[in-house]
């Protein structure tokens, strides 16, 4: 019954004392941070250089149990403040960890916005199709016709196709993963790591308690399992392409991958070019 | 509940895996998802009233450390031991 001299790789990245977790059983989110670990030390970048923003929500929460320089933001804030922290530390890998109510609804405008100006941070947003924490109201990425709280008869609203938003905001990198796709995910999340620019990774969750258990979609095992039978890896696809139907197929796969210049490299070449020698560049330079 | 001989031909390494029985919420994804089929739900409760995974084919166990990454509660990983010449691990 002992561990002997191998411990969790996770372990040694979290908060144990605050273990259990919040999250249900059969929740993904607990999925994508192991991902995200494994890719900091599939990786290797200095994990002090690291730092984990999220907002609010039930994937807000892993701010909290990451024990890396973290921040629990408000409300759809955790692009705002990651676009600070990365202006003022040039120099640190900022990832947002969240959920898609948070980054995509309240936090939409700057989405949108810091993948305009490619501000070089990471997100990584988990897609569980609705408001997990606050009871289940219709979210942004809602399938039509799913039940919600405040949809008893089915949402009538059109969803977002989330890698369709991030690629014509601009973003540089942009991938969708389930989280039955541990492998795919974290090879994405180590792409994300090493790539300068808006990168984007959308991770499709379960959510057994508030989305599936309205829809009569089962257990987070069920819907695994539905993530195996009915997923298809597509790289490259038309991002147009991807939105996702009530119990159709997803399409997954790294659809983006291309080189702009971020926001911080736009700035010292325009005023460079403007300023000649009275403008001092900016100490970028991320260690990758 | 550490357990396993590689079933590599080779035997170059064979896998162990370590659960934590009471941090498990028995959500049963890595006894679905393992590749070898090691694992399977205790028909025991742990102290929070889940039934945890136990180990059933211990030798088939690869230590590819699959249940390690589905495990959304931290409470399985599974490691690879290397075994030096053959008979090393008994």
């Amino acid at each position: 019954m002992s561990q002997g001299e191998h411990r969790n790789p996770v372990e040694s990245f979290l908060r144990m004392d605050r273990m259990p977790h919040i999250w249900c059983p059969g929740c993904g989110i607990g999925i994508v941070v192991n991902c995200f670990v494994r890719a900091l030390l599939k990786s290797k970048i200095d994990v002090d250089s690291v730092s984990v923003v999220s907002g609010i929500g039930c994937t807000g929460r892993i701010a909290g149990y990451f024990k890396v320089d973290s921040f629990h933001t408000t409300h759809g804030r955790p692009i705002p403040f990651a676009t600070g922290l990365k202006t003022a530390r040039p120099d640190m890998n900022i990832v947002v960890l969240s959920g898609e109510g948070d980054l995509i609804a309240i936090g939409g405008n700057h989405f949108i916005h810091a993948a305009r100006r490619n501000v070089d941070i990471k997100v990584i947003c988990v897609n569980n199709f609705t408001y997990a924490m606050t009871g289940g109201q219709v979210g942004p990425t809602a399938p039509l016709h799913s039940i919600a709280t405040t949809a008893p008869y089915g949402s009538h609203e059109r969803p977002f196709n989330l890698p369709f938003l991030a690629e014509s905001s601009g973003a540089t990198y942009v991938a969708r993963w389930t989280t039955y796709h541990v492998r795919q995910l974290t090879k994405a999340m180590v792409d994300v790591l090493n790539k300068p620019g808006f990168c984007f990774v959308e991770a499709i969750a379960p959510c057994p308690t508030i989305y599936q258990r309205r829809n009569r979609m089962g257990d987070g095992l069920e819907m695994m399992r539905f993530y195996r039978e009915h997923s298809r890896i597509a790289n490259g696809a038309d991002t147009r392409s991807l939105d996702i139907e009530m119990g159709g197929e997803i399409v997954v796969g790294k659809f983006i991958d291309r080189d702009r210049p971020t926001y911080l490299e736009a700035m010292d070449e325009e005023l460079s070019k403007r300023l000649g020698n009275r403008y001092v560049p900016y100490p970028t330079g991320v260690k990758r | 509940m550490v357990a396993g001989k590689g079933n590599m031909a080779a035997k170059k390494y064979r896998g162990e895996v370590f659960i934590n029985r009471d941090r498990c919420k028995g959500c049963g994804f890595c006894v679905e998802f393992c590749p070898t089929h090691v694992l399977t739900l205790d028909r025991e409760f742990n102290t929070r009233g889940y039934h945890p995974p136990v180990v059933v084919d211990a030798d088939a166990c690869t230590g590819c450390d699959l249940c390690g990454l589905y495990c959304p509660d931290f409470a399985i990983h599974g490691w690879r031991v290397p075994v030096q010449s053959d008979g090393a691990g008994e």
